[in-house]
């Protein structure tokens, strides 16, 4: 194992951190909406936001990543390999964060909105001030769990032809015929990764503490 | 005469089949502190709830300070429900507080009590944070203006919960049963508040179980049971004997500290 090596498994690793990261936060704005598509009661929208997250919580995120990459050069969009990654793991992770979120929104007491509507609150204020808020802090653990499922499965992107981590360690192992201290490391790094994660998580919930409901 | 703080004239509240609130014909002075009272699931929090239009009334009409809330409706019985804007206004001269406080968990207790001021009144947050400071040293909780609910006893909550209201500066006080979730020993601050409150002149209709509160604060009484208001009169009429049957009963069941000095 030599530095050049390990030096090569750290780039990989950056773009396995960039590419999640992206997605987190792209598929949580986008869950917001499906989650409050789901709890606005008017089938118009519950609908479409079912059958969204039916659909990609129910094709594993290979096929999705697969059918998007192949389907968006037909529908003329000629994207790099990287921006339909990153569409794939977004929707992917939107589904479950929504899913996650609509739990979040319906343990809100209701109290707490009627309060907000007696202080004449309008329902987009009451939505984006109280109702979010509070099922963030609901939710924050589960949100960290996504975010390092999401770091994990990123190792599938690389069937778009992107190298990020698992990949490169796949790539350096057949070359070298160093498969296990290869490998070894690449566990090792996704393995810090995803402990930081979970500390900055542990963190973030201890600083938000004093607001707990 | 002037112009009652609240009318309410025949209203009815069904829940699907069931008739919760039967034609209900009170009215309410204003700058007094009328009590409601009355055995549980008699409809006291729903009238109170439809005064703050978090219940919509079936039918009847509720007025405050002359203005219909909500719908209006014509001697021959035509209903409309009246615009949005013109129900936020008349909405906005009352202000609510609940039995569990419903503090918003994530906002200090000057967030809590800002918040309106910044998002619906559009204050510079300055602002909004100073008139709030006014309206916690009022209840006695301006050094607690930077905890969170959470780090608040249950009076102290309630307190601010109180402060909250008082903010938007509402013509009347609503509040139901604000002391019932609270440890006895704590509920004296939070009543003591609402005595300073009714000094000033606020209106104010209270529905409690204090029935001690109720006899010595009160200026009129209003008895519900099985959703109708069976009487309603000042403290002094309606405790004194021989008195009607239901309250008689209604006293019995909730003997308190304060309802014992009646007996
Ligand atoms: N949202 C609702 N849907 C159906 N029924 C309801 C609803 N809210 C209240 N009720 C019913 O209306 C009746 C009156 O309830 P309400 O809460 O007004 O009583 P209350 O006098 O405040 O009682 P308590 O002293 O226990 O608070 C009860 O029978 C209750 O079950
Ligand atoms: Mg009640």
């Amino acid at each position: 194992m030599t530095l050049k090596l390990f030096t090569l498994l750290l780039q990989a690793a950056i773009s396995t951190v960039a590419i999640s990261l992206i997605s987190i936060a792209v598929g949580f704005a986008i869950a917001i909406l499906i989650s409050a598509a789901m709890i606005s009661k008017k089938p118009i929208y519950v609908f479409p936001a079912r059958l969204f997250v039916s659909f990609f919580r129910g094709v594993p995120l290979l096929v999705q990543l697969l059918l998007i990459y192949t389907l968006l050069p037909v529908i003329g969009l000629n994207v790099p390999s990287i921006v339909a990654a990153i569409v794939g793991m977004s929707l992917c992770t939107a589904a479950y964060q929504a899913e996650n979120l609509r739990g979040g929104f319906e343990s809100v007491p209701r109290g707490l909105i009627e309060a907000a509507e007696v202080t004449g609150l309008n329902p987009r204020q009451t939505f984006f001030r109280i109702r979010v808020p509070i099922a963030l802090r609901l939710t924050f653990p589960a949100l960290i769990n996504e975010a390092i499922m999401i770091l994990k499965s990123s190792s599938l992107v690389s069937v778009v032809g992107i190298i990020e981590l698992t990949k490169m360690a796949q790539d350096l192992a057949s070359s070298t015929y160093l498969p296990i201290p290869i490998f070894a490391t690449a566990g090792l790094i996704y393995l810090v990764i995803n402990s930081a994660v979970a500390l900055i998580g542990r963190f973030a919930e201890r600083s938000l503490g004093g607001a707990s409901t | 005469m002037s112009l009652p703080a609240i009318a309410i004239t025949k209203l009815v509240k069904r829940f699907g089949d069931s008739t919760v609130l039967q034609d209900i014909d009170l009215e309410i002075p204003e700058g007094k502190v009328s009590c409601l009272i009355g055995p549980s699931g008699s409809g006291k929090s729903t009238l109170l709830r439809c005064l703050a239009f978090l219940e919509e009334s079936t039918s009847g009409m509720i007025t405050i300070n002359g203005e219909a809330l909500g719908f209006f409706e014509t001697p021959n019985g035509k209903r409309e429900r009246l615009p949005d804007t013109q129900i936020r206004a008349v909405r906005a001269k009352t202000g609510m507080v609940f039995q569990q406080f419903n503090l918003w968990p994530h906002m200090t207790a000057l967030g809590n009590v800002s918040e309106a001021l910044k998002t619906v009144h559009k204050l510079p947050k300055r602002q909004a944070e100073e008139r709030a400071m006014a309206q916690l040293r009022k209840v006695g909780l301006e050094n607690r203006a930077n905890h969170y609910p959470s780090q608040l006893s249950g009076g102290q909550q309630q307190r601010v919960a109180i402060a909250r209201a008082l903010a938007l500066e509402p013509k009347i006080m609503l509040f139901d049963e604000p002391t019932s979730a609270l440890d006895p020993e704590l509920t004296g601050e939070v009543l003591n508040v609402m005595r300073d409150l009714a000094a000033e002149g606020m209106t104010m209709v209270v529905v409690t179980h204090e029935i001690g509160f109720a006899a010595t604060v009160a200026n009129q009484i209003s008895f519900l049971d099985h959703g109708r208001l069976l009487f309603s009169g000042p403290p002094s009429e309606i405790f004194a004997k021989p008195r009607h049957p239901r309250l008689d009963q209604f006293l019995d069941t909730y003997l308190d500290r304060g309802a014992s000095m009646l007996a």
